[in-house]
This record gives C-alpha cells, sequence and structure tokens, in this order.
C-alpha cells in the first residue's frame, strides 16, 4: 500500500504505541510522517496523538518532535522555522506543526492563522475527527450538524451539534497560502501524494485529514476506512486540492445515500429516526457536490 | 563606554550584544521601546537574527520555545496582561528545561485597567520554574540580562529567566550607563551550546507525557536546580563583574545594613528612594538599612538570612497583594525568619500599586512604622476619600 514503508522497524512512527483499535489518526499521522521523510521536525499539539505516542519515558516518533501545549502547534512549528533560517538549515529540513480538530480549528485557529499570515515554510496537519476525543468526545468547531457528542447530546429538545463543520480549509486558503487540500485516511496514497506536493512548496501550506474515531463515534474499529469512505462518497466530505487560491482538483464521485455513511455511527442514530434532521444533513451533503461539482457524469 | 540612554533601549542593545538568533514579541505598553529598538537593529542589519512579529503573547513564548528548542538563542519582553496571556507557556518553557531569556517591564493587571508599575504580573508567575531577577536601575538591568544569559544557558542550570524592570520608571527613564563593549560580553557569554535539541541528524522527543510515575521527579529537579543556580548567579556576577570592572549582579545587596536595627526589604527601582531615606536617617543617627533582593527566585534565604539577623525590626515594602493572604514577599521573610528563630519585628507594607508614586514621606513614615508589631499587610498611601466616597 502506498504510504506504508515496507519494513515497519523503518516507520518514522513506530507501532508500540497505545492508540486504540481502529483509529483513522494513528493510521494518518503515520502515513504523513513516512512520506515526509526523516529531515523533518514536527511540532505536535496536546491530544490523542501526542499522549499515545509519547508517555515518558517513550516515544514512537523516529523524527525530531516536540509537544509543547494544545493552542501552539503552530506558533512553536514558527519558531522553529525561525531558528533553522537563522542557522541557514531551513532548505534540508520540513517543518510540521500537526493537531487535532480542536487544537487546529478551536483553540489553535489564532496561532494557526499567524503562522499562515507570516508565511513560513512549515506545514500544518490537522487530523480531523470531528470532537475533543482525547477528553472524552466533546464537540469541536468541526463537529458536523446533527451530531451527537458528551456536549452536544441528543435529547428531547436537541438533534445534537446545532452548527456545520466550521470551514477550516476555506479559512486557511483565505490566507493566500502555496497549497491547502483535504484527505481521507479511507485513500493513503493519496495523502502522501498531498504531504510530498505540500512539501514541494516553500512558506505555509495547510492539510486536512478526515479521521474516523471508532470510540467517539461508535462503530466497530474493523470498519475505520469503510467509514472514512463513505463520507466522501456521500459527499460529506469532500476532498479538494487548492493551489495558490485555486480549485485545481475534486475526487469525483457517484454520490451514495448519507443514511449509508449515518447508519455505520452510533453518533447519528437519532438520525435516521427523524427524517427532518436527516434532511437537513442531506442538504450539506448536497451543498458540497454542487459547491465543488463532486459528481461524476 | 559611558552612554546617556533611555532604559528600554539601554535593554535592546544589551540584549543585540548577546546575539539572540531569534526575537519574539507582541507589543504592550510598556514593554514597546525595548522591542522597537531590537526590530530597528535587525532593520539596520546591526544585528543577526530573525524577529517574528507574532499575534498574541501566548504565541510570541510559543515562538521562542520553539526556536530554543531548535538550539538557538532566543529574547522576548512583555508586561502585565501579557505575561499572564503567557503564563500558560511559560511553565511550559521551564518544564521543557529551555533557556529562554524574557523582559518584564513590570506594570499592574486589569481591572481596573492601568498601564503603569508594580509588581503585581510577575509576581503572579513566580512559581512557574523561572529565574526572577530585579533591577534597581537601568545600569543594573543592562547588566543582569547579560548574566541571565549566562546562568539560564549554564549545563547546571537550563532554565528561562526573567528580569523584572520597574514599567516606565526604569523603560521610559533615561540614565547615564556604562555599556560593556561587544568584546567584552563575547568574552564572558559563549555561543548557546543546547543540552538537547530538535534535529534530524540525532532525533529527539521533547514535550512527551509525564504519568504520575515521572511528575514529581522533574518538579523536584527544577526544585534542587534552583538550589544549584543560586551559586550560577553568584559565580556568573562574579566573572561577569570581572569583565566590565565594577561590582554588580548577585543574589541581594545590602545597603547600610552592618549595624542597622531596622531593615527594610525590597525589590526593583524603589530601593533607590528607600538608600535616600536611609541615608538621610542615618544623618540623624538612626540605625537604618535597605536590603534589596535581586535573585527573588531562586530565594536566596542564606543571604537575606545573614543580612537580617542582627536586625531588631524587619519591614518588607512590596510592589504587590496577596488579595486575601499576606502580601507575597512578605509570607516569605516571615517564615524564613520564623523558621531560623529570628525575634525580629516582621511586617508587611505593600505600595505603589498601580504606579502610585512612592514618596519619601512615605518611607520615612514605614520606618516610623516599624517597630508597631502587626499582624496584616498595610498599605501605605492610600487616599482614604476615595475609600469613603
Amino acid at each position: 500500500m502506498a504510504g506504508v514503508v515496507a519494513d515497519p522497524k523503518n516507520h518514522l512512527m513506530a507501532s508500540g504505541h497505545t492508540a486504540c483499535a481502529g483509529c483513522g489518526q494513528a493510521i494518518a499521522s503515520r502515513i504523513v510522517v513516512n512520506a515526509a521523510g526523516k529531515n523533518t521536525i514536527i511540532s505536535n499539539a496536546t491530544g490523542c496523538l501526542e499522549v499515545f505516542t509519547t508517555k515518558a519515558p517513550q516515544t514512537a516518533w523516529r523524527v525530531a518532535w516536540i509537544h509543547s501545549l494544545f493552542e501552539n502547534a503552530a506558533a512553536v512549528a514558527s519558531g522553529i522555522e525561525g531558528a533553522l533560517r537563522y542557522l541557514g538549515k531551513l532548505d534540508n529540513i520540513n517543518v510540521i506543526a500537526q493537531g487535532g480538530d480542536g487544537g487546529t480549528a478551536d483553540i489553535g485557529m489564532g496561532s494557526l492563522s499567524g503562522m499562515l499570515e507570516r508565511g513560513h515554510d512549515v506545514l500544518y496537519v490537522c487530523y480531523d475527527n470531528e470532537a475533543y476525543m482525547n477528553t472524552g468526545i466533546q464537540r469541536s468547531g468541526l463537529t458536523p450538524l446533527d451530531c451527537n457528542t458528551t456536549t452536544s447530546p441528543v435529547g428531547k429538545r436537541s438533534y445534537g451539534n446545532p452548527r456545520p463543520k466550521k470551514p477550516l480549509l476555506e479559512i486557511a486558503v483565505a490566507h493566500n497560502i502555496s497549497y491547502a487540500a483535504t484527505a481521507s485516511v479511507a485513500w493513503p496514497a493519496d495523502i502522501e501524494k498531498k504531504v510530498k506536493k505540500a512539501l514541494s512548496y516553500k512558506g505555509p501550506k495547510f492539510i486536512q485529514i478526515h479521521v474516523p474515531c471508532p470510540l467517539g463515534w461508535r462503530f466497530d474499529s474493523s470498519l475505520t476506512l469503510e467509514v472514512a469512505k463513505l463520507a466522501v462518497e456521500t459527499g460529506l466530505y469532500p476532498l479538494v486540492e487548492y493551489e495558490n487560491g485555486t480549485l485545481i482538483g475534486v475526487r469525483k464521485i457517484k454520490p451514495k445515500p448519507v443514511e449509508d455513511y449515518l447508519k455505520l455511527q452510533g453518533r447519528y442514530r437519532h438520525l435516521l429516526k427523524s427524517p427532518e434532521a436527516l434532511e437537513e444533513v442531506r442538504k450539506v451533503a448536497q451543498a458540497n457536490i454542487e459547491r465543488y461539482n463532486l459528481s461524476v457524469g | 563606554m559611558k552612554k546617556f540612554v533611555e532604559g528600554s533601549h539601554a535593554i535592546a542593545e544589551i540584549i543585540s550584544k548577546c546575539r539572540p538568533g531569534v526575537i519574539s514579541a507582541y507589543p504592550i505598553t510598556p514593554q514597546t521601546h525595548i522591542v522597537e529598538g531590537l526590530a530597528k537593529l535587525i532593520a539596520d542589519g546591526e544585528l543577526e537574527a530573525e524577529f517574528i512579529n507574532v499575534e498574541s503573547e501566548h504565541s510570541a513564548a510559543s515562538v521562542v520555545l520553539g526556536a530554543s528548542a531548535t538550539g538557538v538563542r532566543t529574547y522576548t519582553a512583555t508586561s502585565s496582561q501579557g505575561l499572564l496571556l503567557m503564563a500558560e507557556v511559560l511553565f511550559n518553557i521551564a518544564g521543557m528545561r529551555l533557556p529562554v531569556v524574557l523582559t518584564c517591564a513590570n506594570r499592574s493587571v486589569s481591572a481596573p485597567i492601568n498601564i503603569w508599575n508594580d509588581h503585581q504580573d510577575s509576581m503572579t508567575v513566580r512559581d512557574s520554574g523561572w529565574i526572577q531577577l530585579y533591577a534597581e536601575n537601568i545600569q543594573e538591568a543592562i547588566d543582569l540580562h547579560v548574566i541571565a544569559y549566562k546562568v539560564a544557558e549554564d549545563k547546571r542550570v537550563s532554565l528561562p529567566v526573567l528580569i523584572g524592570i520597574d514599567g516606565y520608571v526604569l523603560t521610559h527613564a533615561f540614565e547615564v550607563v556604562d555599556m560593556p563593549e561587544q568584546e567584552m560580553v563575547d568574552r564572558f557569554l559563549p555561543k548557546f551550546d543546547p543540552v538537547v535539541k530538535l534535529d534530524p541528524e540525532n532525533p529527539v522527543s521533547m514535550g512527551l507525557l509525564g504519568a504520575p510515575d515521572v511528575y514529581m521527579e522533574t518538579r523536584y529537579a527544577i526544585a534542587k536546580t534552583m538550589e544549584t543556580a543560586l551559586g550560577v548567579i553568584q559565580e556568573a556576577s562574579k566573572s561577569y563583574s570581572d569583565v566590565v570592572g565594577r561590582p554588580t549582579g548577585g543574589l541581594v545587596e545590602t545597603y547600610r545594613t552592618d549595624d542597622a536595627e531596622k531593615i527594610l526589604i525590597a525589590m526593583g527601582s524603589v530601593v533607590g528612594s528607600i538608600k535616600d531615606v536611609v541615608d538621610e536617617l542615618r544623618e540623624k543617627g538612626e540605625k537604618v538599612g535597605v536590603l534589596k533582593i535581586i535573585s527573588y527566585r531562586p530565594f536566596p534565604k542564606d543571604a537575606i538570612f545573614e543580612a537580617l539577623k542582627e536586625a531588631k525590626y524587619v519591614g518588607v515594602v512590596e510592589k504587590a497583594v496577596s488579595l486575601g493572604a499576606d502580601s507575597p514577599l512578605f509570607a516569605e521573610i516571615a517564615a524564613l525568619l520564623y523558621k531560623r528563630g529570628s525575634n525580629a519585628v516582621v511586617n508587611s507594607f505593600t505600595v505603589g500599586l498601580g504606579g502610585r508614586d512612592i514618596s519619601s514621606a512615605q518611607i520615612r513614615q514605614i520606618f516610623g512604622e516599624m517597630e508597631k508589631d502587626e499582624t496584616d499587610t498595610r498599605f501605605i498611601g492610600l487616599n482614604t476619600e476615595l475609600l469613603e466616597a
């Protein structure tokens, strides 16, 4: 499989970490670092990825790696980049900042925007599992519409999260950066290609990767890639690519009914009994399909 | 070289001579002249450094954290709300043992919003694991910054240093100072040689999760290092004094305390005012003196006790409060004297909050009130009309 180094001993994110079975983020982050290669320094936000890879005295990382805080991965990466620039080493070393959806789109939004605006030569990767999973499935700015989380619970007066996802990719693109894309853990070769392409550009670049969470979304841990694939194929998670602010490509789909995606996940179970709410989610998919012209034929 | 210079510009010049590779800051009054000065030095090609303008103090501290972890000497400066916004990062920098140097242009904290001087900002982060040094005047501010880098980067220490400079009183004042030559600073301060750094050639992981099985030892290690730092600060001050040819730095400074019955303790620029009143009272035959604390963290217990052990009356004069308890420096001095069996009468005086002037009359008043043993902190210079309104 592309993005996977043949001998696991050569993975730059080693096995033996403590991620849950079927963790989409664990798969995607390994593909990202393998694609970037060993001449890489990673600044990692607080979150599941940091916790399950670096419980002292062990680390899963075979590249230079630092974790500071929840909201400052982009600012720490800016400092690393500044230091490498000062040392004259920036041409040979990739700097990657990475975090979850909360660490990126909520608490880290300011530092991400600052990093993008200042033009640092850094790739920011957001692993989007659509809620605060490390603290126990609380709603984030990237939680989808009508999604059941512990802080947007379904009840007599609630269908779950009342708002659609924050348009994070568009916000990144609005900073006039050289490269921005969405990706999905269901397409590892696509992640690898996009990481390598992003790193071929100077300046800031941004990739948002959809990474299903079996525990938080409540599906069987053997279904991670299946669930990820359906998110894309229903139009709910469009895979798109921007270069210098221009949309240069989308993954075309034969749109499947959103129920195919929703019915696999406990977080959406309530929707299947509510035609009105279901219709609202269908509208989100339809809007994506029209906006990005996702349908084949 | 002697020159007449504004405090902030003096700090910018001496920081430039310390050759930091990455500087990051966010503007806040009264810190601004320092970072403006550095930005201009870089713009003019006089300092080779990356100046990273950020969107908040939280990010300023995070940028220098990342740069320091990459093995480069760093600098940042802030004040007041900015220091509080950095607070989370400050703990993180110390926990990762990164030798960042930060100037805090000491300013009160909001509300009510107030841009003038006191020490409530840096007092709030006194337990963050940063070494804290306080300057009495611009000359001392210059010297402490050079000493700070030496101490921070000493492999026996590897901790960040905050230098407290009274906002406006020192940042915006002009003074004739002895500015060390570049050659002197270079001789005293070798290139930064980090213990560990982010380097693809030798990849390490920094900032790991410290579960209950390892966390406590990391805090103990910093506590023990603070004890070591007491010696390193003295050592660095001595060798710096040798280079510049005048005494400076150290943990504390005693002024006419040898046979003093009454000793006031203070930090920062107010010490200068107290020295004047000490001279005046000495003229009248009163046995008075002042103990200046330069190093607040680590807290130099031996040096403080040594200076106070013969005193009958001790007064702690501070520009800070602990709302709902005793003022912080007083609490530490009282605990120290109690633990060492002193019988001195110790009193707490809070002065000058939010930039209120501290007059000679107030200092004379404090000397006059020292014999009266009171449990609670006394606020000196209150406007009783406002309180009754």
